[in-house]
């Protein structure tokens, strides 16, 4: 298999005053593959995250995605642009998704930027131009696209606070999708999910990988949802990289065994 | 809950009234602070009153509290309801003046009930869609009216030459006013520009070579006809309206036309402001509201959003202040103070914010408000207050809201 | 150079009086992150009940002036801080889950309400009282110009750093402090701690209102005239001087404070007099901009 480097995590850290939560870290995540962070809490792992997805400025390193002969460097580029220009894209610890819109509108706004373009800026719309309107219909199409998929369809129109737990964590992961990114950034779908949604969640990402071909960088605690899905884990503590490999050398690392304590059932 | 606890809490709520009215409402000094009287009468109606109130209260089941649970927005076939409704009104309003009820004063009013809709409206933008509370929306209504009579001071220009210019430059202003405040979180960004409206305010009112300073500036030329004048005579060369249809001058048909001319602005901007939701910028705003972290996360950009939504939502502003000063014939500094921000405001959290019905119902009834008797008048601020803690507290979605969706999943 | 002088003891007087407001803003924004729109009515009505006071003490026989001073200032503090506790119980407690707008705007219309309520039952006129404490000393004379600093100028800047090395004592040292500190880091896990955060909340708004009063006192001595407008001017500025001096720091609302009387005294003296607001809002304006975490303020990180 062609394994190709998506994301390029070179020395990164990140320090917040006097405190260092993380120290000079390196991987690489690939294409076409579920790349999983795991460690204990503290480890550093969402601030990883943040740092990828421009919600912190790395104190130091580099973060080198390459696609389709394209490099961005996401330690440089600040906030929207990450998820815009460089197509990362990424879901919440604690569900962010707009809870006063509708299902259908939360996926509407993840097309911001195609339909502002099809419509010239908006003008278009108000104009009630043809190019605004395919444009619409063609998004509201692929929303329910979407939709079909994670079984929401016939909620479309509730408003997406309404919906139960489960749900709500499907509608932020596609709603991610519908941004178009080559990176998923998937931050403890598994998180209060019982061991029956956590099952058809982790089917949920392998089918995104498998049919999107993108690459999904996922933190969580659920074993059984990590090493059942996981092309690759990489494992922190204490702000450092332990482990890297894949699902079965990591597993078995005495040192990663060490850090979990036997808080986490070895899986 | 025993009866004991009930008058200890009935009790102690007393208690805390008597301490509260019992300075301010017990005594009244002179002017000069030699001298006081004493209302204890007062004192004692409201420590009472206050007691009776919690006692009942106390009462009152549980399950009758939970209004303040009730309030999340629903998707809807309440829509047809509202067609109905706005149409009514919409009705109404455009038989107003030709019916009975068409005198002056009525006309007046009305027109001054429109301005403060599409005020609202404006504002609504802002608050309502976006979630940006802006304290100092009065200064984009100054700019338009100002610039509207300036510019017919010092260059003859006329209302309908004017009139989107007024537009432009209050939205102007309000880019302006945005970019300083775009980092800012909900309540650095209403004190600043609360302190923008008090800027704007300061400035019209010492800037007295430009603005007039207190005085104002007067003679702003009414709207015309198509080009032509209502009124009795006119300069060479100019055809007015009684002339070329011969029709007796009346004053009251000047103050129809401008009637018909807000109508028609208002309804303009509500076909606007409703279409403008349903544009990606709408709902981008909107998801600004929501939040803004994860419009980030999505790629929006949280400083267009809300610049669109200053620059939007003074524009329209700024016609509804050219509005304004064509129909007050003269403006000054008074009429754009903090209250009328507040007004607006509250206007805007009266009726829902987001809701185009609800602040179009709002507007009217707190434009017609002080007609209703010199005590509405006066209490008009004290109640305003009073009802924005109200409505916040059971009903923090306003009084009228329901919210459609911008988008349905199978639309025809 | 003696008129410099001057406005510098002027200015340090007047900061004074907004360094006092200021505590009230920065105290409950570091506890409850909001604005307390309503903090500078609370000044105002500080202001009200002190010359009420003084008027009816007087027509009471009591002359004596350090005893008038005493009565006023524990009445006022006292009847103040109960509308602290009450704005605060009705206006916010119930929001405090609430959307972020909610409190904001709730905040607003207490403050138009108190407003409009002291215009109802005091009248829209000023008031004025005559001069309680008079008499001063001459600081200096130069180029023919003399320096006076009276001394309910010296009693007020002195009561002023008085009462914030108390807060600051009381908040580094007692349980209450304590308290409140554990609040404004962690309001969950301070009431798992078995900390009462509704009393906590209540105590530093009915605190910060017991300061605004002792402003509102100054002020009614010091200028001798007062309207109901007065608390809508003064909360600006002296909110800008807490965020001058850094939000949610204690000497940096009183630093804060001293700055902005600075500000606004040397303009009135040296600049056209009636833009003088606009300086102070053109600060707060630039630090909002450039510094928003103040002089002495902990910089916030975004928490996602």
């Amino acid at each position: 298999m062609n394994r190709e480097a998506l994301l390029e995590v070179e020395n990164l850290s990140m320090r917040f005053g006097g405190v260092v939560a993380v120290d000079g870290i390196s991987f690489t995540a690939y294409g076409r593959e579920i790349t999983a962070i795991i460690g204990p809490n503290g480890a550093g792992k969402t601030t990883v995250f943040n740092c990828l997805t421009g919600f912190y400025r790395p104190t130091g390193g580099s973060l080198v995605l390459t696609y389709d002969g394209k490099t961005f460097r996401l330690e440089r580029l600040r906030g929207h642009r990450i998820a815009r220009d460089a197509g990362v894209a990424r879901t919440f610890q604690n569900v962010r998704l707009f809870a006063g819109m509708t299902v259908l509108e939360n996926l509407m706004v993840a097309q911001h930027a195609v339909l502002t373009r099809a419509s010239y800026y908006n003008f278009g719309g108000l104009l009630g131009l043809k190019r605004h309107h395919d444009a619409e219909r063609a998004a509201i199409a692929r929303a329910r696209e979407w939709l079909d998929m994670i079984g929401l369809t016939d909620r479309a129109d509730e408003v997406a606070g309404n919906l139960p737990y489960g749900a709500q964590r499907r509608l932020e992961i596609v709603r991610a999708m519908c941004t178009g990114p080559r990176l998923l950034c998937v931050d403890e779908p598994a998180a209060g999910l019982n061991p029956h949604e956590s099952a058809d969640l982790a089917r949920f990402l392998v089918t995104i990988r498998d049919r999107f071909g993108i690459g999904v960088l996922l933190i969580e605690h659920d074993m059984s949802v990590v090493m059942g899905i996981s092309d690759h884990v990489i494992v922190l503590n204490h702000g450092q990289k332990i482990a890297d490999g894949s699902a079965g050398e990591v597993r078995n690392d005495p040192t990663v065994i060490a850090a979990y304590l036997g808080e986490e059932e070895a899986a | 809950m025993g009866a004991a606890q009930r008058f200890k809490d009935a009790g102690f709520t007393a208690l805390i009234a008597l301490a509260l009215a019992f300075p301010l409402l017990g005594f009244q000094t002179t002017d000069t602070g030699d001298g006081y009287i004493t209302r204890f009468n007062w004192v004692a109606i409201a420590t009472a009153a206050a007691f009776v109130v919690r006692l009942l209260l106390s009462l009152v089941p549980q399950r009758f509290r939970l209004h303040q649970y009730a309030t999340r927005y629903t998707a809807l076939p309440q829509g047809k309801i509202i067609t109905l409704v706005a149409g009514a009104l919409i009705l109404f309003s455009i038989l107003l003046p030709i019916s009975p009820l068409g005198s002056r004063r009525t006309i007046d009013l009305a027109t001054l009930a429109l301005i403060y809709v599409i005020l609202g409206w404006g504002l609504n933008i802002v608050v309502g869609l976006a979630g940006l509370l802006d304290l100092g929306y009065v200064a984009f209504y100054a700019v338009g009216a100002y610039s509207f009579a300036l510019a017919a001071e010092w260059y003859g220009l006329s209302f309908w030459e004017m009139l989107p210019f007024a537009g432009l430059i209050a939205s102007a202003a309000g880019f302006l006013l945005g970019l300083p405040v775009l980092r800012l979180r909900g309540d650095y960004l209403a004190i600043v520009t609360l302190g923008f409206g008090e800027i704007v305010r300061i400035v019209l009112n010492n800037w007295s070579p430009v603005t007039g300073g207190p005085n104002g500036i007067g003679d702003i030329p009414r709207p015309t006809v198509f080009g032509m004048p209502i009124s009795p005579g006119a300069p060479e060369g100019v055809t007015t309206f009684n002339h070329f249809f011969g029709i007796a001058y009346d004053p009251l048909q000047r103050l129809i036309w401008l009637y018909y001319v807000c109508l028609a602005a208002a309804l303009v901007i509500n076909w606007f402001s409703l279409r403008i939701r349903r544009l990606p910028v709408g709902r981008a705003w909107e998801a600004l509201r929501e939040d803004e972290i994860a419009c980030r996360a999505l790629g929006l950009n949280p400083h267009t959003i809300k610049l669109t939504a200053f620059a939007t939502g003074a524009m329209i502003g700024g016609f509804a202040g050219a509005m304004f000063a064509a129909k007050q014939g003269f403006i000054s500094p008074e009429s754009f103070n903090f209250q009328e921000s507040a007004t607006v405001l509250s206007i805007v959290v009266l009726g829902g914010m987001g809701s185009q019905l609800g602040v179009a119902i709002a507007a009217v009834i707190l434009a017609t408000l002080p007609e209703f008797g010199r005590e509405f008048a006066q209490y008009r601020m004290l109640l305003f207050g009073a009802a924005m803690v109200a409505i916040m507290i059971w009903r923090p979605r306003g009084l009228f809201t329901v919210r459609a969706p911008s988008v349905r999943l199978d639309q025809p | 150079m003696g008129y410099f002088v001057q406005q510098l003891v002027n200015g340090l007087t007047l900061g004074a009086i907004y360094a006092l407001i200021a505590i009230g803003y920065t105290m409950v924004y570091g506890i409850v992150g909001m604005i307390n729109f309503a903090h500078g009515e609370i000044f105002m009505i500080g202001a009200f009940i002190s010359l009420i006071f003084f008027v009816v003490l007087g027509a009471l026989g009591i002359t004596w002036i350090p005893l008038a001073l005493f009565l006023v200032l524990v009445i006022a503090m006292a009847l103040t801080a109960v509308y602290g506790w009450a704005v605060e119980r009705i206006a916010y407690r119930r929001l405090r889950g609430s959307f972020r707008l909610a409190p904001l705007i709730s905040a607003i219309g207490m403050s138009i309400f108190l407003q409009n309520y002291v215009l109802l039952v005091q009248g829209a006129h000023e008031k004025t009282l005559p001069p309680m404490i008079t008499g001063g000393f001459e600081l200096m004379r130069s180029s023919g110009f003399t320096v006076d600093i009276s001394w309910l100028q010296l009693i007020i800047v002195g009561v002023t750093l008085v009462l914030m090395a108390v807060f600051t004592a009381v908040i580094q040292l007692t349980s209450l402090g304590r308290a409140q500190r554990a609040s404004e880091q962690d309001m969950t896990m301070a009431a798992l701690l078995g900390i009462d955060v509704d009393r906590t909340i209540s105590l530093t708004f009915v605190i910060g209102a017991a300061l605004a009063a002792v402003a509102g006192l100054m002020v009614t001595l010091q200028y001798g005239v007062i309207d109901f407008f007065i608390g809508f001017l003064a909360g600006i500025k002296a909110f800008t001087a807490a965020v001058l001096g850094g939000i949610g720091s204690l000497p940096g609302a009183v630093l804060g404070g001293l700055l902005i009387g600075l500000i606004e005294a040397f303009w009135s003296a040296y600049c056209p007099s009636e833009y003088k607001d606009v300086a102070v809002f053109a600060v707060l304006i630039l630090v909002l901009m450039f510094r928003p975490t103040g002089l002495l303020g902990r910089p916030e990180v975004e928490k996602v």
